[in-house]
């Protein structure tokens, strides 16, 4: 890999002229920042007294005992605010000030991120709006009230599929008009370079703990790491610090109600998804003929995105990591299952990552698997319920 | 020399800018598109900019994402856009044309196959809006031998060493973004467009100011600091407004202000 901001034929910076300066400062500052000892000290400590890093490595005693192998998850559900989407939060927000900026604009699917970024600009005095699509307000209520508990200016999206992707459209659109003050605090690892990668770094401690916390507990290397992959941060924070191990990697999309156009958000495993152009970065993109974007559905909104991050696309192409699908009834069935048998109920992306697990079970036995628990399960709640009302 | 170069040539031999309209092709409808095209050339414009609807126009302002979806609900597509310049040029359009898209659709076309298609069809340039020149390589070679020309954006933000690349890399005309922000009528020029337009002018290509200009006074602002002046947004709502209006007499207004020759 020559240029720094691809993996393979996969990422780039396909940006409209006026944001290509301001990535250049932001790769620049990013690069500075990673080598300096007082930057990553102030990181390293907000992680460990506030984030309240490192987060366990939990055996999953009776779900594993059940499905006759050894589950191991890692509680990203434990961070402060609920999911791993403050590592990259916090990171980027450190940064801003060393850009000398004082406004964010951050886009939210499931409200992790929002909630995680309105979180990092109070602890750190910087003015934030976060833009939603309109029925993602719906279905994530809980983490709207949050966000504008924390001072965040939350903005409704009416546009498009008022899901994640339009979101990230009305972002973009105030950053390029505002470029000169605001930084965007992207929430996964996509979007134009840098923050496939920069976002990647500030999650890859998730894998880093995991592999001190598997060789000190149960010992050696775990067979299988799994994790659920929206734009893929919390699956690439875990998977990175093993890719050079002999261990097997899944990354499980979001497979919704079938694999029809515009019923699933499986850009790999769901089929119909082609190498495209979207939000500055060259991946698969789910797509019609003529190049414009499908729309999605997900049950979980943090899953509900059309395109994928291009390492991600890198990794399927060299087979590195698999990746598979899970329907929106399997991870619903996952979210109550993990709760009775553990005590954990997981976010409904975490969920689906369960569910692989589980349905996969007998193909399994024996295995010792790593799971990425992205987050927590509260902001789930109103959906879980209508589900199970309207029954199977 | 292009169809754009001799324009361009044209006008600065009257002492004009030219005036270059844009237009969301397929809204309301395709049949539209093509009288549109012909009443901007009665009207006096010089060159056409034709957008083509995409599903996630991150550049592009409220007036202009709705004449998207507009254009989208009645199938548009880049091949279906193709169509409407082939068919506008049987009805007698003169004047050049340039595409205008986001990288997507180009992409799903084939990037090495669509500048000869574009060409064919009877455009003379195009546009991307979200591939700056580091990333063009293989498109710009596509249409240097299809002959077309390769029109790229400079911004406000750009500093003087991307400026030199981007008036290298473009042919025809330069593309100049009067203020950070995505397309829309504003109420005044800003600031930035007069000291980018100069730095622009260095590399000796024309230079196009755009984004946001929809009145008279600010087409004769922007045509005394540019050689040519886009107007998108407010063609595109009054289109809105007023489907069946006369685009010819709209132009005529829009340059109402503008100096006549010395
Ligand atoms: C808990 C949780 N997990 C996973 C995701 C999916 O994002 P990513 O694939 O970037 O980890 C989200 C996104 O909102 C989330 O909130």
């Amino acid at each position: 890999m020559s240029d720094p901001g691809f993996f393979g034929e996969w990422g780039g910076r396909y940006v409209p002229e006026t944001l290509v300066a301001p990535l250049d400062e932001l790769e620049a500052a990013w690069r500075a920042a990673r080598e300096d000892e007082g930057f990553l000290r102030e990181y390293r400590r907000l992680l460990r007294e506030y984030v309240g890093r490192p987060t366990a490595l939990t055996f999953a005693e009776r779900l594993s005992a059940e499905l006759g192998l050894s589950l191991w998850l890692k509680r990203e559900d434990l961070c402060h605010t609920g999911a791993h989407k403050i590592n990259n939060a916090l990171g980027q927000a450190l940064l801003v000030k060393r850009l000398g900026k004082r406004r964010v604009v951050a886009e939210t699917g499931a409200g992790q991120h929002g909630v995680a970024t309105a979180t990092a600009c109070a602890l750190l005095g910087l003015e934030c709006v976060v833009y939603m699509g309109a029925e993602d307000m719906a279905r994530q209520a809980p983490n709207v009230l949050r966000m504008r508990l924390l001072g965040a200016d939350v903005r409704a999206v009416d546009g498009g599929s008022r899901t994640l992707k339009d979101a990230i459209n009305e972002a973009m659109r105030d950053w390029v008009t505002n470029v000169r003050t605001t930084h965007y605090l992207l929430g996964s690892a996509l979007g134009p370079h840098p923050f496939p990668t920069m976002v990647r770094e500030f999650h890859a401690v998730i894998g880093e703990e995991a592999k001190a916390q598997f060789a000190a507990g149960p010992g050696g290397l775990p067979d299988l790491l799994v994790a659920c992959v929206g734009g893929g941060s919390n699956a690439i924070g875990l998977f990175h610090a093993f890719l050079g191990d002999p261990v097997a990697c899944v990354g499980v999309e979001a497979g919704g109600r079938s694999d029809a156009a515009g019923e699933h958000a499986a850009r790999f495993a769901g089929g119909g998804a082609a190498p495209g152009v979207l939000h500055g970065t060259r991946t698969y993109l789910l797509q019609d003929a003529a190049g414009n974007v499908l729309p999605t559905h997900s049950v979980s909104a943090g899953l509900d995105y059309p395109a994928i991050g291009p390492e991600h696309a890198h990794l399927r192409d060299t087979g590195r990591v698999r990746y598979e699908r899970v329907r929106d009834g399997e991870a619903l069935a996952a979210f109550a299952r993990l709760g009775r048998t553990e005590g954990i109920l997981p976010a409904l992306e975490s969920a689906h990552a369960v569910a692989w697990v589980i349905r996969e079970a007998a193909a399994l036995r024996g295995k010792r698997i790593v799971l990425n628990l992205s987050g927590r399960g509260d902001k789930d709640l109103a959906t879980v319920a209508a589900a199970f009302e309207a029954g199977p | 020399m292009s169809r754009i170069d001799e324009r361009f040539a044209a006008c600065r031999a009257a002492g004009r800018p030219a005036f270059v309209a844009y237009l969301t092709a397929g809204d309301p409808s395709p049949a539209r598109t093509v009288a549109a095209c012909l009443e901007l050339e009665r009207g006096g414009a010089d060159v056409i900019e034709l957008g083509v609807p995409f599903s996630d126009p991150i550049a592009d302002g409220p007036v202009i994402q709705r004449a998207s979806e507009r254009a989208l609900a009645r199938g548009t597509t880049l091949a279906g856009v193709l169509d409407l310049v082939r068919r506008a040029r049987a009805a007698g359009l003169g004047l050049p044309v340039v595409l205008f898209s986001y990288l997507n659709p180009l992409l799903r076309f084939g990037l090495r196959e669509l500048p000869a298609a574009a060409r064919a069809a009877g455009c003379d340039g195009a546009l991307v809006t979200d591939l700056p020149p580091e990333e063009a390589g293989a498109w710009i070679a596509a249409c240097r031998a299809a002959e077309l020309d390769t029109v790229f954006l400079a911004a406000p933000t750009s500093p003087p060493e991307r400026l030199a690349a981007i008036a290298d890399a473009s042919r025809g005309f330069v593309y100049a973004v009067s203020r950070t922000g995505v397309t829309g009528e504003q109420v005044a020029l800003s600031d930035d467009a007069r000291p980018l337009v100069e730095r622009l002018r260095a590399g000796g290509k024309p230079v196009a100011l755009g984004f946001g200009i929809a009145t008279p006074e600010q087409v004769a602002a922007a045509g005394a600091v540019a050689d040519g002046v886009v107007v998108g947004s407010a063609l595109v709502r009054f289109l809105e407004e007023h489907p069946e209006g006369d685009l010819a007499e709209r132009v005529r207004w829009l340059r109402s202000a503008t100096e006549t020759p010395r």
